[in-house]
């Protein structure tokens, strides 16, 4: 399989308001993302995440490196012609109404006028704004502003998708609809590139994943490769024992309504404490064995650094 | 076309811009107090009429352009709408020139609004038209596509409120450059003369596309002397867009 996206030592640097400064921005970005996968890019805020997909698209121009889409030089026209970008925060042309918007978008990538308004409604509808199709952006919320965001995003049918903070601002069934939107694409046999801090939505749904910390990739691969499979420590909820015999076993976290959650990190005495609630007759109401989350790992990374 | 479907988006823009309006309305109270200052001079009215009409239609034409032309593409830079437009496959001097053509037709749209309320003034006072106005108008149309292009120019270099300051100036400027031609006429070759003389050659003469005097007071205008303001406008727009389209080509979007 071919890669969708590859940067080999990005460099950016930008010079300071006052003093003219050289601030170094990215420290030699390099990465492959391979066709058909969700890559998650991941870093804390100011780590260079925009940055790079700044690059990417041509908006900024790299002081060194190269960027390569689907096998083209980055800037050609065929290359943009293949991509679809959300930005993070989305802003748009507000005096437009929602299908007026995506039909000047259609225009920019030279769809044909007859198919112009079947793919603004088929899209309107994936992202849920069928209703709001004669409303204008600057009506729109937060969240309807994402999704019609997106859908411009995808109205080229893009093979690779630049998605910065997709997930931001948006309630929790939102979230879920546009995750759900991340992982059918990936179905369509798409190319996802999902920039952003939120690790959660990285972790759903990402195949491989980049670490980006002060301009600099410190990790990156799949996740199932990066995150240790090792039990961390179990978490059992315990009502019937006493909270100072349990004590022995494991951290006691809380304590209320007769209900203890204790915290194991030795795996053989998860085996002792299920023959002591067996023996004393009590009851377990949950047991939960943790492995290292993408969020250990992060945390972990960032404080390497 | 990309162009155009940028251009009418800029077009739209504009369109709903207030400013835009205001300047509308003094326009208008302009043309109407033309019609006013008429009944209160001495001499041949229409003239009087025809005079201060067309200078308010270049002063604020040249307004409208200075305005609009150093804040749209400031704005799209400002709310960040250019960065998916710039990651659709166009190039940059497609986005420059569809602002800038979206801009012309906006002009051209007030234009006419504004010459139909003068030419209807006019008409009024002297019962005839006056053909000679439409050269004029013309002219006015011209100079305006101009000062768009440099009010641009400067927006791509600085913020909205530095590029009004040098287009106004550049307008200003423009109009009084013929006190530079009789300066060098007036001193002594030399260093001086040198000077004003390269100034004279690097700043425009808008004065090039002034024939409000010869159509006023129907004077005859050789058909050269329109044909090289012409060829005057077209090629400094041309030069003053590529100089623009030049700056924008490399500039980082932050």
């Amino acid at each position: 399989m071919g890669n969708a996206l590859k940067i080999t030592g990005l460099f950016k640097s930008f010079k300071s308001e006052f003093l003219r400064k050289n601030i170094e921005i990215l420290k030699g970005i390099s990465l492959s993302v391979e066709e058909g996968e969700i890559f998650g890019y991941l870093g804390p805020n100011g780590a260079g995440k925009t940055t790079t997909l700044k690059c990417i698209l041509g908006l900024i121009f790299p002081d060194k490196g190269e960027i390569e889409i689907l096998g083209l030089p980055y800037l050609s026209l065929k290359a943009k012609a293949r991509i679809g970008f959300l930005p993070e925060n989305p802003y748009f042309y507000d005096y437009l109404t929602a299908s007026e918007f995506l039909r000047f978008y259609c225009q920019l990538h030279q769809i044909k006028k007859a198919d112009i308004e079947e793919k603004t409604s088929t899209l309107l509808s994936l992202v849920g704004l069928e209703k709001s199709s004669s409303l204008q952006l600057r009506k729109f919320s937060k969240g309807m502003l994402q999704r019609i965001g997106l859908a411009q995003a995808l109205l080229n049918e893009p093979e690779l998708v630049l998605l910065d903070e997709p997930l931001g601002g948006l309630d929790p069934l939102g979230r879920k609809e546009i995750r759900d939107i991340i992982v059918r694409l990936k179905e369509e046999g798409k190319t996802v590139f999902l920039s952003s801090h939120i690790l959660q939505d990285i972790e759903m749904v990402c195949d491989r994943v980049a670490i980006i910390v002060s301009g600099q990739i410190i990790n990156q691969g799949r996740l199932h490769d990066l995150i240790s499979q090792k039990i961390l420590f179990t978490e059992t909820t315990i009502s019937g024992i006493k909270e100072e015999e349990l004590k022995k076993y494991g951290e006691c976290v809380s304590s209320y309504g007769g209900r203890t959650l204790i915290k194991i990190t030795d795996e053989k005495k998860v085996e002792k404490i299920l023959e002591l609630v067996h023996t004393k007759k009590a009851k377990i109401h949950s047991l939960v064995p943790r492995t290292e989350s993408l969020e250990d790992l992060f945390v972990g990374t960032v404080k390497q650094e | 076309m990309k162009i155009t479907a940028i251009a009418l988006n800029t077009f739209k823009e504009a369109i709903r811009d207030r400013i835009l309006y205001l300047l509308l309305f003094f326009a208008v109270v302009s043309l109407i107090f033309s019609r006013l200052l008429a009944i209160l001079a001495v001499g041949d009215r229409v003239k009087i009429i025809m005079d201060v009409g067309l200078a308010s239609l270049s002063l604020f034409g040249a307004l409208m352009a200075i305005l609009m032309g150093t804040s749209l593409v400031f704005k799209e830079i400002d709310k960040k709408t250019i960065y998916t437009l710039l990651s659709k496959p166009i190039h940059r001097y497609q986005f420059l020139l569809g602002k800038f053509f979206g801009l012309i037709l906006t002009l051209l749209v007030m234009l006419f609004f504004m010459s139909l309320i003068f030419i209807v003034i006019v008409l009024l006072h002297s019962g005839r038209i006056e053909w000679g106005m439409f050269a004029a108008l013309a002219f006015i149309f011209l100079e305006l596509c101009l000062i768009t292009a440099v009010a641009m120019f400067f927006s791509c270099i600085s913020s909205p409120i530095l590029s009004s300051v040098f287009s106004l100036s550049f307008y200003l400027i423009g109009h009084l450059s013929w006190g530079l031609e009789t300066l060098i006429n007036k001193i002594k070759p030399g260093f001086g003369k040198t000077i004003v003389q390269v100034l004279y050659t690097l700043i425009p003469d808008l004065e090039n596309f002034n024939f409000k005097t010869e159509i006023v007071h129907h004077l005859p205008v050789p058909p050269q002397v329109f044909l090289y303001a012409t060829i005057y406008g077209i090629m400094y727009t041309l030069f003053v867009l590529t100089a623009a389209m030049l700056v924008f080509r490399k500039r980082d979007f932050v």
